[in-house]
């Protein structure tokens, strides 16, 4: 209950005070966070820019609004005027907020030709989406097939703990002091930090949508539908996010984890998992072994729809 | 038929009503009768929509599963949306346009009267249908109000009762719609020109235009869902060479239309109500009226920014983008309108007045989250979150509804003769507009902070604003009893009459007949005076 009391102030300081890069989210936490990507940090500066441009709008409208509401009272012996209409005042607010629209569209147009553009990348991972699970398929790291494939579902605590009159407190399952329930899964998406990785996504039942908002970004993975979208980390660490398209009874129950790690650990990694199926040394702890799907598809995605 | 012209005439004179009450409610073709059906119907439907809001915000009070299985919470997440849209908002609106359209253009009804109950009376079939699928082996839907396939397909039989009831809604709507446009072309009172009409009634006919367009667009596409799951055809499953994203297009073609549907009629009772408590004409009448047919053409131009995450191209990002932002401009003008029209007025602030302003606060608190969301990039990370939770709810509930309860508060008297009580009416408004901040606005930062929407449980990180949410969920329902007790006690138990002109500032021909108004009025068309039309005189 100490964060009873942290909350006003924390309130208070909001929107700046959080801008740190989150990579999780915080307590009390108000805004967007700024993420560890150069796109998700322009993401937060372009949401930023929205949102006071409409704070501005906000304060002459309501402000006027306001004023008006407390000097032309009839209580206070205001006599209505009779006037009304301006072709002048009129075309003055139409304008006006055409050149503020051109003004934000720009430098959303600039950020959005650059999220579009996959091309350049060092490495693809498909990404599959099950109910309730994500299948992660490592299908080129520099020209090269690094046959890792595994299949990523919430761990087991926090399967405990979500079901209905589980009796176990939320609270109680965290990770270094800090609460993953029901963002932490079985085997993380272990990506290297500086390369610029290409995502493919599609889905074998029904829609979901992948989205760690550290990374800035999400999409849907569609049955039938390959899309793509890219990233590159700057800093390693822990990155945690959640199914975000309705996908039936478990769909609060989807996580998604990346560990970001240099790249060097990452190859360490990578040859560690080599010939395939075997199960993963350190970072996960051992879960139950979740047979692959039957029907996961092979079709190595060559073509991506998003431009 | 001279004889029969004079007949009417005679049983008009006497108020006539139909005695006894299925012969009254059942077989009515009186349109106010048919008004009071549609909005009892509306309040209804909003307190079985609220109580299963009532139900999600319980279970999301805390982190972990107290309540309900996830399967329960989908079926009221995807359940809820359907009833307040279908049942609560759209159907007020209709209500309102058949009390208030043939009163403010002079008509003695409704063009097409047996029409006019037919649409009423399939409504609460519709509804039977659709809640009953909640009783049934195999559950209600639990794929969203958006039925998007594959997943909507996964439901058991409700499927089809789900699809049937979206038809008898959508065949409802339409039918309203044919009579309003019939009405307001037709019946007009002579010198009651289309540039002199009631800005409420502009909203009207360009809305019903809307749904003319879009309801059959919808029964396009929940029938080809129908045919997937029970005929085997494959328009939206791939693996059958049918493509899900091609439901969304089409869904969303009607959806788009749709949520302004649910906004243009409100657009004009706030233009009605706020010149009447500022004593002072509409500023910019004709502007309005540009403003909501501009409106209503962009909502069929901007349908894929519900979904830009799908992997659209580039081309087709872009082009949404910038089609959906410049709906701020018309709209930025009704705002500024409403606004300006309050500027040197002489206001008081008696509740429509008070719900009229709130409104307008709060819609554009609504539509500035709708221009952030317009914008791709940002939406990347804003969609399917609480941000679009709490977007809709303001454009909705402190918008759409907000504006419905400030009309009841405006008409009531005019509908049932007496006045309600102004004190109870003040204390609904402070407890609902205080309540439905706290409910709605910690949702920006959930969303924000990386909370999906449509979940029944959460990280503890999320816990403190889903409470701050719930209670205020909780507050926000208790006081809609409030408005149900002030609208019974004005309509049984006030001793206040009220005057014909209810509001001094009150300018419209519906307030030149008596309070409440008699079950046949305008019977004899009224003469037109042009300086007694609400928004001024419009011929210089």
């Amino acid at each position: 209950m100490r964060r009873a009391l942290a909350a006003p102030a924390l309130m208070v300081l909001g929107m700046f005070a959080h801008q740190a890069a989150m990579a999780n989210p915080e307590p009390w936490q108000l805004n967007m966070p700024k993420g560890v990507t150069v796109t998700s940090n322009e993401v937060h500066d372009i949401h930023m820019i929205v949102l006071w441009i409409c704070v501005a709008i906000g304060v002459v409208v309501f402000g006027l609004m306001f004023v008006a509401m407390f000097r032309f009272r009839k209580s206070k012996g205001a006599v209505a005027a009779t006037w009304d209409h301006s072709t002048k005042l009129e075309a003055i607010w139409t304008i006006i907020p055409i050149l503020i629209l051109i003004g934000s569209a720009w430098p959303a147009t600039t950020l959005l030709l650059r999220m579009a553009d996959t091309s350049g990348s060092e490495m693809t991972v498909k990404v599959t989406g099950y109910q309730w699970k994500w299948r992660y398929e490592y299908v080129d790291f520099f020209g090269k097939d690094p046959g890792i494939n595994f299949v990523s579902s919430l761990e087991a605590q926090s399967n405990r703990a979500r079901q209905l009159g589980s009796g176990i407190d939320p609270a109680s399952i965290q990770v270094d002091g800090v609460s993953t329930y029901l963002l932490d899964v079985d085997k993380p998406l272990v990506l290297p930090t500086g390369v610029k990785i290409r995502f493919v996504f599609t889905a074998d039942d029904v829609i979901h949508a992948w989205w760690v908002p550290s990374l800035g970004w999400k999409q849907d993975a569609i049955p039938g539908i390959i899309n793509s979208a890219w990233t590159e980390i700057s800093q390693p660490g822990t990155y945690r996010g959640q199914c975000a398209e309705l996908c039936g009874r478990d769909h609060g129950f989807m996580p998604i984890v990346v560990k970001a790690v240099p790249k060097a650990e990452f190859e360490q990694w990578m040859t560690a998992q080599a010939p395939a199926p075997a199960p993963a040394p350190a970072p996960a702890e051992p879960a139950p072994a979740e047979p692959a799907p039957a029907t996961a598809t092979t079709i190595a995605p060559t073509t991506a729809p998003q431009g | 038929m001279a004889h029969a012209a004079v007949h009417d005439t005679h049983h008009d004179a006497h108020d006539h009503k139909p005695q006894g009450f299925l012969h009254r409610w059942l077989f009515t073709t009186n349109h106010k009768d048919i008004g009071t059906l549609y909005l009892v119907f509306s309040m209804l439907m909003f307190f079985v929509g609220g109580s299963m809001a009532m139900i999600i915000r319980a279970e999301l009070f805390e982190p972990g599963m107290q309540l309900v299985r996830p399967e329960f919470f989908n079926e009221m997440t995807s359940v809820h949306a359907l009833v307040m849209i279908f049942g609560a908002v759209m159907p007020a609106f209709v209500g309102l346009g058949n009390w208030m359209i043939p009163m403010q253009i002079g008509a003695p009804d409704m063009a097409l009267p047996r029409m006019n109950n037919w649409s009423f009376w399939i409504l609460p079939f519709a509804f039977t249908l659709l809640l009953s699928s909640l009783f049934m082996p195999g559950a209600g839907p639990q794929g969203g109000w958006t039925l998007y396939p594959p997943l909507s397909l996964q439901g058991g039989n409700s499927v089809a009762f789900v699809i049937f009831a979206i038809h008898m809604m959508g065949i409802s709507s339409i039918m309203g719609a044919i009579n309003i446009i019939a009405t307001i072309l037709n019946m007009r009172a002579p010198g009651m020109d289309l540039l002199k009409m009631p800005i409420f009634v502009w909203s009207w006919l360009i809305t019903a235009f809307l749904l003319i367009a879009v309801m059959p667009v919808l029964a396009g596409a929940v029938t080809m869902l129908l045919t997937d799951k029970y005929f085997g055809t494959s328009f939206f499953n791939a693996a059958g060479g049918g493509d899900p994203v091609m439901y969304q297009h089409i869904f969303w073609f009607f959806g788009h239309p749709e949520v302004y549907i649910m906004i243009l009629p409100a657009f004009g009772i706030v233009s009605e109500i706020i010149p009447t408590f500022a004593r002072k004409p509409l500023f910019g009448y004709q502007a309005m009226i540009y403003a909501i047919a501009s409106i209503a053409f962009l909502s069929f131009i901007v349908w894929a920014h519900h979904m830009f995450t799908v992997g659209m191209p580039l081309g087709g990002e872009l082009y949404f983008m910038y089609a959906t932002m410049l709906i701020a401009i018309p709209t930025g003008v009704k705002v500024f309108n409403w606004v300006t029209t309050m500027w040197e007025g002489s206001m008081t602030f008696e509740t429509p007045m008070l719900f009229a302003i709130a409104f307008v606060i709060l819609f554009t608190i609504g539509g500035f989250s709708g221009l952030m969301l317009a914008i791709v990039p940002a939406d990347f990370q804003y969609h399917d979150t609480y941000f679009v939770v709490a977007h809709f709810h303001y454009v909705l509930v402190t918008g759409a509804i907000f504006a419905i309860m400030a009309s009841v508060y405006y008409w009531l008297p005019k509908w049932c003769g007496n006045m309600y009580s102004e004190r109870w009416g003040k204390i609904h408004f402070w407890m609902s507009v205080i309540s439905v901040n706290v409910l709605f606005f910690p949702q920006h930062f959930l969303g924000l902070a990386g909370m999906p929407r449509r979940i029944p449980d959460y990280n503890v990180a999320f816990a403190d604003f889903n409470m701050i949410s719930s209670i205020g969920g909780f507050w926000f329902g208790a006081s809609q009893l409030l408005f149900v007790g002030v609208v019974i006690h004005a309509v049984y138990f006030s001793k206040k009459r009220a005057q014909a002109r209810v509001w001094d500032g009150a300018r419209g021909l519906e307030w030149t007949v008596p309070s409440p108004a008699p079950h046949h009025t305008f019977s004899e068309p009224p003469v037109i005076d042009n300086s007694q039309l609400a928004h001024g005189d419009v011929t210089h």
